[in-house]
C-alpha cells in the first residue's frame, strides 16, 4: 500500500468567525505510531471528528486507507476510535455495550470476549458500566476501538485516569498493534509517553499545523540543552543572569540552570561563569525532550 | 438497517426498561379496565368524563375493546417519553459518536433505531391488550355482560381493528417523541415536554378554545387510537395527524444528517 492512512489537505473547520482548525496539512504513514499534539484548545479533537467525519470541515480535503473523508463508509470498517473519552451505555454491562457495537458494526459477538480479557476487564465485563472507575471506563473504550480488528487505530488521550501500570500497558498494546502493521494516531498529553512510542509528531497549536513529521526530525532541529550546575547553589542566579544577558532562555529546576542554547555556547558559558567568579560543578549538553520542545514551539507555559 | 436493529434491539432489552415499561402497561390497563366493570353501576359513571358505558354497551362485539381503546393516549405518552428517551440519550451520553463511526449512514442509524423502538411499541401494545382482554373477560361476570359476541368473526374484526388503531397511535406518539429527542438532544427535556404537552396543555387547550383539538397534534393522534371522535373524525386525526409527523419527521431527519457531532 503505497497511500498514507491518513491525509488531510487544507482542512479547515470554522464556527462563525472562529477557526478551530485552519488549513490543516499533513500525512500519517501507514504502519506507524503517530502522536498528535497540542495545547487544550488546539483543534485536535476537531481535526479527529473530521476524520471520522462526524463533524463536516469548512473547507479542504482529507483521505483515509486511501478513501475520501467524504465516504467514510470506505473506510470506517477498518477503523477503530476512541475519541474524547469513552462513552458507553451507564445501565449496559460492559460486554453488552461492546455487543452493542459490535452487532453495529457487523463484527462476530465472539470477538467481544477476547478483547475485554486484552483490556484487563475479563472479570468485571458482567459489571454494569456505571459501576467502573475512570481506568476501567477508558480500557473499555480501548476494546471498543479495537472491535474491528482496526488497519487504523485512532485514540484521543487513552491514557486518561489510568494508573502507571496502565499506561504501561497501553504503551505496549499500541507497540504491539504497531508491530502487528496497525496505523496507531494518537492524542495524549503524556508526552514523554509519546515520545517513547511515536515515529511520527503532528504538532498543533491555535488551529494551525506547527510541525508534522518524523519525531527525530522534531528533537533534531531543536537547539539542545546546557544544563549547568554551580559548585555553590547560591551562585545560580548569576548564571541565569549571564544566560538571560546573551539572549537564551534559561529554567531553573533542582539546583541546575537548563539553558536553551545550543551546545556550541557551552565554552563561553563556562569562560563567563568563571569571569562572574562561579565555578561550575557540571555543564553538560542534553537534547531537549519532546515535552520541552512542545512547550518552546507552541509558546505554552510549563 | 437490520445491524442498527438488532443494535437498538440490545439496548431496549435492558431489565429496567423492559420492567419499567411492563409496570406501566399491566397497570394502566389493569386500572382502566377494572374500573370500567367495576363501577359499571356507579352514579358518577364509569368511563371518562362521568360517561356510563352500560353492561349491555359492553356486550356488543366491540365490549372486548372499550378499556384498551380508551387507554391509547396513554399507552402513546409511555411510547413517547421511550422513543424520546432512546433517542436524546444518544447525545447526552456522547454515544453517538461510537453508532456514526460504527455505522457511518446516518439514515440508516435513523431507520434502524426507529424500527427497532416500533417493535418494542407493538409489543407493549400486545401486552397491554392481553391484559385488557383478560380483565374484561375475567370480570364480565360480575358486571353481567354477556361476551359471547365478542369471540365472533365481528368481534374479532373489530379487536383487529383496535388494536392496529391503538398501535398507529403509540406509534405517532412515539414518533412525537423521537422528533423532540432528536431537536432538544435532551432525554429530560424531550420526555418532560412532549408528556406535558401531551396530557396537560392539550387538554386546558381544548378545554379553553371550542375546536382547536382539531389542530392539535396529540388530539389527532389519540382519536386515531380511539377509532374517532364524535367530535373529530378518524380519518382528520389519520390525515393531519400524519401530516404533522411527516413534516416534522423530515425535517429532524435533515437535521440529523447535517449535523455536526461534537459532544
Amino acid at each position: 500500500m503505497d497511500f498514507p492512512a491518513i491525509s488531510v489537505s487544507d482542512l479547515t473547520k470554522n464556527y462563525g468567525n472562529r477557526s478551530a482548525v485552519s488549513h490543516a496539512t499533513f500525512e500519517v504513514p501507514m504502519g506507524t505510531v503517530c502522536g498528535f499534539v497540542g495545547p487544550n484548545g488546539s483543534g485536535k479533537t476537531t481535526t479527529i471528528r473530521m476524520i471520522l467525519s462526524l463533524i463536516s470541515p469548512s473547507s479542504g480535503t482529507g483521505t483515509v486507507l486511501g478513501h475520501s473523508i467524504t465516504h467514510p463508509e470506505k473506510y470506517l470498517p477498518a477503523v477503530g476510535a476512541m475519541i474524547e473519552g469513552p462513552a458507553f451505555y451507564p445501565a449496559l454491562s460492559g460486554r453488552e455495550n461492546l455487543n452493542v457495537l459490535a452487532t453495529l458494526g457487523g463484527f462476530p459477538l465472539s470477538r467481544v470476549n477476547g478483547l475485554l480479557e486484552q483490556v484487563g476487564l475479563g472479570e468485571r465485563g458482567g459489571s454494569k458500566f456505571k459501576t467502573y472507575s475512570l481506568g476501567m471506563k477508558q480500557r473499555l473504550g480501548i476494546a471498543a476501538a479495537l472491535l474491528p480488528n482496526p488497519k487504523l487505530l485512532i485514540l484521543d488521550e487513552p491514557t486518561n485516569g489510568l494508573d502507571p501500570s496502565g499506561i504501561q500497558e497501553v504503551r505496549e498494546l499500541i507497540l504491539a498493534l504497531a508491530k502487528s502493521g496497525t496505523t496507531v494516531f494518537v492524542s495524549s498529553h503524556l508526552l514523554s509517553e509519546l515520545e517513547m512510542i511515536a515515529e511520527y509528531i503532528v504538532m498543533l497549536r491555535l488551529g494551525k499545523v506547527i510541525f508534522a513529521g518524523k519525531t527525530a526530525t522534531l528533537l533534531g532541529r531543536q537547539a539542545a540543552i546546557l544544563v549547568a550546575r554551580p559548585e555553590y547553589s547560591v551562585d545560580l542566579g548569576k548564571i541565569v543572569e549571564i544566560a538571560k544577558n546573551h539572549g537564551h532562555d534559561v529554567t531553573v529546576e533542582a539546583g541546575e540552570a537548563r539553558i536553551i542554547s545550543g551546545a556550541d555556547w557551552a565554552a563561553q558559558l563556562n569562560r563567563l561563569a568563571f569571569e562572574a567568579g562561579v565555578t561550575l560543578a557540571s555543564l553538560t549538553a542534553v537534547s531537549p525532550t519532546l515535552e520541552e520542545t512542545f512547550f518552546e514551539m507552541t509558546g505554552d507555559s510549563q | 438497517m437490520i445491524r442498527v436493529f438488532l443494535a437498538e434491539s440490545r439496548k431496549l432489552r435492558r431489565p429496567t426498561l423492559v420492567l419499567s415499561t411492563i409496570l406501566a402497561v399491566v397497570g394502566l390497563e389493569a386500572l382502566f379496565t377494572s374500573l370500567l366493570y367495576l363501577l359499571i353501576n356507579s352514579r358518577d359513571g364509569n368511563s371518562r368524563r362521568g360517561e356510563t358505558i352500560s353492561a349491555s354497551t359492553l356486550s356488543l362485539p366491540n365490549g372486548l375493546v372499550a378499556a384498551f381503546s380508551s387507554t391509547a393516549t396513554l399507552l402513546g405518552v409511555v411510547a413517547l417519553c421511550i422513543f424520546a428517551a432512546q433517542t436524546a440519550q444518544e447525545y447526552s451520553l456522547g454515544t453517538l459518536r461510537n453508532l456514526l463511526v460504527r455505522q457511518p449512514s446516518r439514515m440508516k442509524i435513523l431507520g434502524g433505531k426507529y424500527l427497532s423502538m416500533a417493535f418494542f411499541a407493538l409489543i407493549m401494545d400486545l401486552l397491554a391488550l392481553i391484559v385488557s382482554a383478560s380483565i374484561s373477560f375475567g370480570l364480565a361476570g360480575h358486571a353481567h355482560v354477556i361476551t359471547k359476541l365478542w369471540t365472533s368473526h365481528a368481534g374479532l374484526h373489530i379487536l383487529a381493528q383496535s388494536f392496529g388503531n391503538v398501535f398507529l397511535a403509540t406509534l405517532g406518539y412515539g414518533t412525537l417523541g423521537m422528533i423532540l429527542g432528536l431537536l432538544l438532544r435532551s432525554p429530560i427535556s424531550s420526555v418532560a415536554l412532549g408528556s406535558i404537552w401531551v396530557i396537560l396543555i392539550e387538554s386546558l387547550l381544548t378545554l379553553v378554545v371550542k375546536g382547536i383539538d382539531r389542530w392539535l397534534p396529540g388530539q389527532l393522534i389519540g382519536t386515531v387510537g380511539g377509532g374517532g371522535m364524535p367530535e373529530l373524525s378518524y380519518q382528520r386525526g389519520l390525515l393531519v395527524g400524519g401530516i404533522y409527523l411527516l413534516v416534522g419527521g423530515a425535517v429532524v431527519a435533515f437535521l440529523f444528517k447535517r449535523r455536526d457531532v461534537s459532544n
